[in-house]
């Protein structure tokens, strides 16, 4: 996979004019003079080609970004890691929730250059050799969705909820935030924690049920 | 989004350094990112602060604690030492957004997000004294359910979103801050403006200085606390209104009591006159109900938010009710 991203990220630099090219050139040597980090390298026309070293689904991956790419559309663009969905790509949906060092953020708030160093797992990461992730399975088997496209974001969210409740993380709705043992995950429990994930099919008793099963399964660890 | 310049910084020093007018400041991005999206934010570099050392909650000397700008929303809410220490601070912190961005999140981050009044986030508003100085205010004739019933200006009548900070300001906490100068401390009541002439400025925070930590004094409001959050849906919603209260109560006697109020001014707004009345007095029904009226004195709603007065009154007893074990 990794040969096409120097391609894609020429095919973004086939864009600029001439003109501007000369301008980037021109800048990044006053930078040097200045003594700025090699890092920054723009001017009026681009934005800064970051160097950014990401493992993706266990695999070793080195990008040259444009500082603007979010971690979701360099998923979806430069990976075809497609099954992280773009929803409302302001964080208010959560079906671009991913795992970054076994903890769920919403990617399209993040920009990639800014996990330099992460360990990403998406959806397409959490089977294993085959067989599906016990969240996963629960899914299945409780109905929890309809159409699909919040469920990528879904399945991260309820992985990482069960090693969330295990450490002892308390929430909104959890009685005594002093008490630090593991989470007992009433639905109540399980309907606040998973309140960063909206199904517009409502397939929300499916979800609830399913992330139920899973937590008594007592499986479901991260990544 | 525009096109921006983009810098790793290694330390705090490093990061002030770099820092220039039209630049800013990235850590978590749950704002910022978002902002930049709409095309609210354009700054014309970005310094990347996430690797800075300053993800630290220590105990200080004497009992209060040390929370670094950089920790996570999430880390510094299940910190054991702030949930046994200043639970009210884990409430207010799980009650904003959802866990995937109280994992991005950082706690300087919260304190400097920028208000969601829509006529500020939408660039199709054309007036908003916040994004265009002097461009005037569509939210003073337009949708203000989500807006200010204490301390605004004609110039601006936007509220500061944040649970946090509401937390904060009760808990008497001191921002501390680097620049290229050296540190300084900024007591929380002084750390937001009102929005007075200059609404562009949400805080005191010079440019060039970046948060490092919070600082909490010891709290004598752990036994007592609650933080109430009133919203339009049950969970991942801004606050109509949230009250953050602490008590202090020895010998069934109130000896002392911090009561502060959000989503109702453009900074979390401590209700003295409330805090007073409860002085010395036993924990009542009646006496919570005295307390919630002196919350909204001088309280001054426009057409659309009128509710609001109401709904902080009774948040306030709510909360000193389930605080001082009379709910």
């Amino acid at each position: 996979m990794e040969p096409r991203l120097s391609h894609e990220s020429g095919g973004e630099k086939g864009d600029i004019s001439r003109r501007e090219c000369l301008t980037i050139v021109g800048s990044v040597a006053g930078g040097l003079v200045a003594g700025l980090p090699a890092i920054s390298a723009t001017s009026d026309g681009a934005s800064s080609s970051v160097t950014t070293n990401l493992r993706i689904n266990g695999q070793a991956h080195r990008f040259e970004l444009d500082a603007r790419v979010t971690l979701l559309d360099l998923l979806r663009e430069k990976l075809d890691l497609t099954g992280t969905k773009k929803g409302c790509d302001h964080g208010q949906c959560g079906a671009c929730t991913v795992l970054v060092n076994g903890r769920r953020i919403n990617s399209c708030l993040s920009l990639a250059a800014s996990h330099d160093g992460d360990e990403i797992t998406t959806v397409e990461g959490l089977a294993r050799g085959g067989q599906l992730h016990p969240v996963q399975a629960a899914f299945i088997e409780h109905d929890g969705f309809q159409c699909g496209y919040c469920t990528p974001g879904q399945l991260c969210s309820a992985v990482a909820l069960l090693s969330e409740a295990r450490k002892g993380d308390a929430s909104w709705v959890t009685a005594d935030v002093r008490r630090t043992e593991p989470v007992e995950l009433s639905d109540e429990e399980i309907r606040e924690r998973m309140s960063g994930n909206i199904c517009r099919c409502g397939a929300y008793p499916g979800i609830v049920q399913a992330v139920r099963m899973a937590s008594r399964l007592g499986q479901g660890s991260a990544g | 989004m525009n096109p921006f310049d983009f810098q790793r910084a290694g330390d705090a020093l490093g990061a002030v350094h770099a820092i220039s007018g039209d630049a800013k400041f990235l850590a978590g991005g749950t704002n910022l990112i978002d902002l930049m999206k709409n095309g609210v934010e354009r700054p014309r570099k970005l310094i990347d602060i996430n690797r800075v050392a300053l993800a630290a909650i220590e105990p200080l000397p004497g009992g209060g604690l040390r929370i670094g700008a950089l920790a996570r929303n999430s880390d510094t809410a299940n910190h054991p030492l702030v949930r046994q220490k200043y639970p009210l601070l884990s409430k207010a912190i799980l009650a904003g957004a959802s866990p995937q961005l109280r994992n991005l999140a950082t706690n300087g981050g919260n304190l400097m997000q920028r208000t969601r009044c829509p006529y500020f986030m939408n660039i199709e508003f054309a007036h908003c004294n916040k994004r265009i100085p002097g461009s005037g205010c569509d939210a003073l004739h337009g949708f203000q359910r989500m807006h200010a019933i204490f301390g605004a200006s004609e110039q601006c009548i936007a509220v500061h979103p944040s649970d946090m900070c509401v937390a904060l300001a009760a808990l008497d906490a001191v921002i501390r801050v680097q620049s290229p100068r050296g540190e300084r401390t900024i007591a929380m009541a002084d750390f937001h403006r009102l929005p007075g002439e200059t609404p562009q400025l949400d805080t005191n925070l010079k440019p060039d200085e970046l948060i490092t930590a919070i600082d909490l004094p010891p709290s004598p409001y752990a036994a007592h606390c609650d933080y109430i959050k009133v919203r339009d849906r049950a969970s991942y919603e801004f606050a109509l209104v949230s009250a953050a209260v602490g008590l202090d109560v020895e010998g069934g006697t109130i000896r002392g009591a911090r009561i502060s109020l959000g989503g109702v001014a453009h900074r979390p707004w401590r209700a003295e006159r409330a805090e007073q009345a409860v002085l010395g007095k036993r924990p009542a029904v009646e006496l919570f109900e005295t307390a919630g009226r002196a919350a909204v004195e001088g309280a001054r709603p426009y057409p659309g938010n009128a509710f609001k007065v109401h709904l902080a009154q009774r948040a306030v007893v709510r909360a000193l009710s389930a605080a001082g074990g009379v709910a």
